[in-house]
């Protein structure tokens, strides 16, 4: 028989009992549900995780630093260290070498400055940070009051809340005001720079200074927004910052940092400004380990967490594991139905397949037709179940959102039906059914034509 | 004796069944030979084995001894695939209970044949239509069989076997569920279409008036024992 005509017949055989039938494949559907809403839910926290992961930047990005630097990034000491001499300049010509790297989105320094800021008259000591442009689109400027950064040079700040609190006890009444931000503002001079200086006084004292002068400046900014949470921790650096600035304006400061001096002897007088350190972020966690080895290659140190990375999701493949096994048990109760629904249907239908038989059936016709009902069964059983099993999913993310918005915390999506699990848990219970068939169909094709005609 | 136009060779056929630890001979030793578009009549009181060996000729039931020939083919030799396209390609049956699916209209277990015998769609109605035609049951497509009469069904179930336009027609009992006026129908019916398609019938009734007067020959079977085998006026 063609597969159409098999297909016709086993919907038909399955709407004439309809009761029957839709219960079996109801059991089915609550098999498949459950199994899909415990794996929606393991897929869910895993996304979620992985979300949270990748919004704290520590899973996509890859610390570097110049290999004459020991132990920076917290990465393992080396055991054969490099002399600082014929270590490559960690400058500008190797952040521009890196951001020419593929799936790398950004390079940026870490700059983090201890600094008085003034407003409403009042002076205050707090740590400032810059942010890179990165950080306005992975969201760890969720739940914030106010704006995040207009543009990349915008010269606004937002406030950490806590800090907030000590300018105002209404922390949103100081969106759209100024304050002042005082600083210690380096400039730098190379050898000749010195030599052209004519003031014999002034070449002096720079040469006295090893080439570098600080000069006390002052920058208005506007604040932009308060937030809550630390949107710094993780971003190249581990939190800590009160004061969040555009990381462009941070490095238009060329703020006096305590290494000034070290910098300046380790760039040969050169005048031309090393980093501590360089952030290279990349698309995702997949291509950390190739930009790694590509900035190794070019003579620098690096250090990822990626190793952290994997140990995480192996945590997850197990977890997934076991929700997978539970809500298996049901849909395997579930193929004890099907079982019992086509015994019965074989007892009922003894003479049907008689008659099929007379009329030329052979025995892997009737067994294909009892296998095709099976396999219904277990078709529109997965696709019931995938849309339970997703309600089920929604009904939690749901709940779990009330739960948090009681406890003041954003909501959070913990169930997710990806298309490959619907599609695998169809494709299961089709097999699981399949299987549940297999006795029923052997059975039902083993029977005597004569003694089926026979039957009552 | 065969000759060139046997259609059907049964030597020394035997059918046993064992029921506890009595052994059962349905059928014991029955030779016959049936020529093509004969109408074969086989006739015998309740247990005499003749619908036991309808079973064998139709292929429905394999011979414990003895060898069945059809169209010179051993159905003996034939494996269980082979054995059913014998039933859907060369055999048509029609039963005493008609056996129409319930769940099925008239014109759905007609085409049920065809499905098996993999027909084409399109041609499938046109076949289906003139079988109901033959039968005079043009006007019932749609109904199920509940919906019919004895008399209608069991015309119905002649439809359904005359679909795959079979060499060879077997009917058990077909008049046995059916009054009188019905069964002289069906049996009209069928002597028709012997004529019109020059097909071969067998046949097993109880009713021996009904068979002297339709059969061409009367085969008598007694105690699994063919005891009577002479050919009509």
């Amino acid at each position: 028989m063609k597969g159409r005509d098999l297909t016709e017949l086993a919907v038909r055989n399955l709407r004439e009992a309809v009761l029957r039938n839709s219960l079996t494949t109801l059991g089915v559907a609550v098999g498949v549900a459950s199994l899909v809403a415990m794996l929606s839910l393991g897929v869910g926290l895993q996304t979620l995780a992985s979300q949270r992961l990748n919004k704290s930047g520590l899973f996509d990005a890859v610390f570097v630093t110049s290999r004459g630097m020991r132990g920076m990034g917290g990465g393992p000491p080396r055991q054969n260290p490099v002399k600082r001499e014929d270590a490559k300049p960690l400058d500008q010509a190797a952040r521009e070498e890196f951001e020419k790297l593929p799936n790398v989105t950004e390079v940026y320094p870490q700059i983090r400055f201890f600094t008085e800021v003034r407003y409403a008259g009042t002076s205050y000591s707090t740590n400032v940070l810059g942010l890179p442009e990165s950080s306005r689109s992975t969201g760890v400027f969720d739940g914030i009051t106010g704006k995040t950064f207009s543009s990349p040079s915008a010269e606004e700040a937002i406030l950490q809340a806590e800090f907030a609190k000590e300018l105002t006890p209404q922390p949103s009444t100081l969106i759209g005001k100024e304050l002042i931000l005082r600083y210690a503002e380096k400039q730098t001079s190379s050898a000749s720079d010195v030599a052209k200086e004519k003031d014999i006084d002034k070449q002096l004292d720079e040469m006295m200074s090893g080439g570098i002068s600080i000069v006390s400046k002052e920058k208005k900014l506007r604040i932009a927004g308060v937030i809550e949470s630390d949107p710094s921790a993780g971003i190249g650096g581990f939190g800590g910052g009160k004061v969040f600035i555009p990381l462009q304006v941070a490095e238009q400061l060329h703020v006096a940092g305590p290494n000034d001096v070290q910098e300046f002897v380790r760039a040969g007088g050169s005048g031309k400004p090393t980093y501590m350190a360089l952030t290279v972020r990349v698309k995702s966690p997949k291509d950390v380990t190739r930009v790694e080895d590509a900035i190794k290659k070019m003579g620098f140190s690096t250090f990822s967490l990626l190793d952290a990375a994997r140990g995480l999701r192996l945590v997850f493949t197990v977890f997934d594991l076991f929700l997978g096994l539970f809500g298996s048990l049901a849909l395997t109760v579930a193929s004890l139905g099907i079982i019992n629904t086509l015994v019965m249907a074989i007892l009922e239908r003894r003479r049907e397949i008689g008659v099929l038989k007379a009329l030329g059936a052979t025995d892997g016709d009737v067994r294909s037709l009892f296998f095709a009902e099976a396999g219904a069964m277990g078709f529109f059983g997965g696709i019931f179940g995938v849309a339970l099993g997703w309600l089920i999913g929604q009904a939690l993310t749901w709940g779990t959102t009330i739960y948090l918005r009681r406890q003041d915390l954003p909501g959070v999506k913990i169930s997710f039906v990806p298309w490959w699990l619907a599609l695998g848990a169809i494709t299961f219970a089709v097999a699981v059914s399949l299987i549940a068939g297999l006795y029923p169909a052997a059975r039902a094709a083993r029977l005597n034509p004569v003694e089926a005609l026979r039957y009552e | 004796m065969p000759t060139d136009q046997t259609l059907i060779q049964a030597e020394k056929v035997s059918r046993q069944y064992r029921l506890g630890e009595t052994l059962i001979h349905a059928v014991n030793e029955v030779t016959l030979d049936i020529r093509a578009g004969e109408f074969v009549a086989l006739l015998g009181s309740s247990g005499s084995g003749k619908s036991t060996l309808l079973n064998l000729l139709a292929g429905l039931d394999r011979p414990t001894a003895g060898a069945i020939h059809v169209k010179g083919r051993d159905l003996a030799a034939l494996d269980s695939i082979e054995l059913a396209r014998y039933r859907r390609d060369t055999v048509g049956m029609v039963f005493q209970s008609f056996n129409l699916l319930p769940r099925m209209t008239l014109e759905e277990n007609v085409e049920l044949p065809l499905r098996l015998a993999e027909v084409e769609r399109g041609e499938r109605e046109a076949r289906v239509a003139e079988s109901l035609e033959r039968v005079r049951l043009g006007g019932r497509r749609k109904h199920r069989p509940t919906e019919l009469s004895g008399g209608e069904q069991q015309r119905g179930a002649l439809a359904r076997a005359l679909v795959n336009r079979p060499a060879i027609l077997f009917a058990d009992e077909p008049t046995g569920n059916l009054d009188s006026v019905n069964g002289e129908q069906i049996l009209m019916l069928l002597k028709e279409i012997q004529g019109s398609l020059g097909m071969t019938i067998i046949m097993v009734t109880h009713e021996r008036p009904l068979a002297e007067r339709f059969a061409n020959r009367i085969v008598v079977l007694s105690d699994g024992r063919l005891v009577g085998n002479g050919a009509q006026s």
